[in-house]
């Protein structure tokens, strides 16, 4: 599903922040992206996510090499992709329900072609009673279900989560795991970007480990 | 004690009505967005209310342009025996003859003294003086030959001469060439603030939404849609803010228009009217006006178009 080749990365004239990475995501599958801050997590993610392209090397993905990409047709691709921010970035005017359909609308698909699905996903991450409510007056734990369900409602090949229990107490952040579970087995691939040592214990998956912008796989 | 109510339960509470998905993309109400209306507002009304200025200023500048050049004068002369008052009614009534003349005036002899008395002071005879004697000829859009009229006049009329002003037409004309020149340079400079204003308004108001852009860019939106939505947006904001100042400016016209009207005959407004004409902008004012705010309205569209481009080039 995507294939990265020697792939290398730097910012302007800066040095390489990501060095001839080499791996694979399979459908289906489940991975930890850890590493020490500053290691490159956020720059592969964003790789992956095809917000930017790569120095050097080969990144395909879904068959396609995103080197020749258009913009449009990258943003077709993204379709196929879920991501969660540490912060959520939820939009404060629109309602849960609204930000949690945001994918669909952007697609341009009509409203009752997705509002029982919009309101299903809500139910099954607990915010069926919360779906009216404006993200300001949500929970960190609530505004976090809320992100991720946007990221999955559109049923998407790939997850990305940034430091998806960054904000959230050790409870919510197993129940958030249990969660990131479930969508692999109905699935969707995951790559879960963190720091949490105990979160990782908690799950047997592969480990991509990235310190000073080389990648270790530990399977 | 009691507890304070909880504000955000009915919140909590399912409602019956089905949810909906009818929030636009790009909040409206913002204080950013309220702040650009404010300033679009504002400059637009300076910017109509120079352009109105200058197009009265211009209107007036060619009316009395036009007014005096209408206007040509006969002068007779008094020389030792001639009969002034006899050559003055020949004159008359060459010039009453004459093709293309529409009115024939010879100014009395009173007539003549007031016109001196500023000068001379009252109780006048101007039998002790040489005073010439002027005929004021009128005529309407086009100008009868007056090289004919001035041969047949020293022909005819001995001491008569035809004045056709043109040295006061040459100083009038450039006078209104000159104040039409600086209205248009202070106009320029006006829309050019105008301009800067709102492109900075605009990327201010823009800057409160970046989150928006960035989220519509991660769930896979293309950028024409990110763009479009927000060019949709602030085209609204800009027709909204130029609609209140460009139309504040209209009604100030208008209002100025009737009220030069209704006390049309007091010295003060009379006094006004000679300076600056009727004060109305008439339709092509108010066109100007209105295409101002167009204008005004799509810099503001295009330049949020500009700053989602960017923010989306930054992104990714």
């Amino acid at each position: 599903m995507v294939r990265f080749e020697n792939v290398g990365l730097r910012y302007g004239l800066g040095p390489e922040v990501l060095r001839d990475l080499t791996f694979r995501i399979e459908p289906h599958s489940f991975q930890f992206l850890t590493g020490p801050s500053g290691a490159g997590k956020t720059s592969l993610l964003r790789l992956l996510f095809l917000s930017i392209k790569p120095t050097r090397g080969l990144i395909t993905q879904f068959g396609h090499d995103v080197a020749t990409l258009s913009k449009d047709a990258r943003a077709t691709l993204r379709r196929r992709i879920g991501i969660v921010f540490q912060d959520f970035r939820l939009l404060d005017h629109m309602t849960t329900y609204e930000n949690v359909a945001l994918p669909f609308r952007v697609m341009g698909r009509h409203e009752d072609s997705y509002r029982d699905e919009v309101v299903e996903l809500l139910n099954w991450v607990g915010l069926g009673e919360r779906m009216w409510a404006l993200p300001p007056v949500l929970s960190g734990g609530e505004k976090q279900r809320a992100a991720i369900a946007r990221a999955v409602i559109a049923r998407p090949q790939l997850l990305l989560a940034d430091e998806p229990t960054g904000n959230v107490d050790p409870s919510l952040a197993q129940r958030l795991l249990r969660l990131f579970i479930e969508l692999n087995k109905s699935g969707t691939s995951v790559v879960i970007a963190t720091h949490d040592i105990a979160l990782m214990d908690q799950y047997d998956a592969h480990r991509l480990v990235l310190h000073e912008g080389r990648l270790h796989i530990y399977d | 004690m009691t507890d304070a109510p909880d504000l955000t339960a009915s919140m909590r509470m399912p409602s019956r009505l089905p949810p909906r998905n009818d929030t636009p993309m790009v909040p409206k109400n913002s204080i950013s967005g309220r702040a650009l209306v404010a300033v679009v507002a504002i400059m637009t009304f300076l910017a109509s209310l120079t352009t109105g200025a200058v197009m009265l200023v211009r209107a007036t500048a060619s009316e009395w342009q036009s007014d005096v050049a209408r206007e040509v004068t006969i002068q007779v002369r008094p020389a030792p025996g001639r009969d002034l008052d006899a050559a003055t009614a020949k004159a008359v009534q060459i010039a009453g003859a004459f093709p293309g003349i529409t009115g024939v005036r010879a100014y009395t002899k009173e007539e003549s003294a007031r016109l001196l008395e500023p000068w001379l002071g009252t109780g006048l005879t101007l039998d002790e003086l040489p005073v010439p004697r002027l005929i004021v000829i009128k005529f309407g859009e086009n100008a009868p030959d007056l090289g004919l009229l001035r041969k047949i006049l020293s022909e005819q009329v001995p001491g008569a001469s035809l004045d056709d002003h043109r040295g006061w037409i040459d100083r009038m004309r450039t006078m209104a060439a000159t104040v039409v020149a600086a209205g248009v340079g202070i106009l320029l400079l006006m829309f050019a603030a105008t301009m800067l204003s709102v492109t900075f308004a605009t990327r201010g108001a823009m800057a409160a939404n970046r989150t928006v852009i960035e989220v519509l860019h991660f769930v896979g939106a293309k950028d024409s849609f990110i763009s479009g939505h927000f060019q949709r947006h602030f085209l609204m904001l800009g027709l909204k803010g130029g609609a209140i100042g460009g139309g504040s400016a209209m009604a100030l016209f208008a209002i100025a228009g009737l009220f030069s009207d209704w006390f049309a005959g007091s010295a003060g407004v009379d006094q006004v009217s000679a300076l600056f004409g009727s004060f109305s902008i008439g339709p092509a004012g108010y066109i100007a006006v209105a295409s101002q705010i167009v204008l005004i309205a799509a810099v503001t569209a295009w330049t949020s178009r500009q700053t989602v481009n960017r923010t989306l080039q930054t992104i990714g």
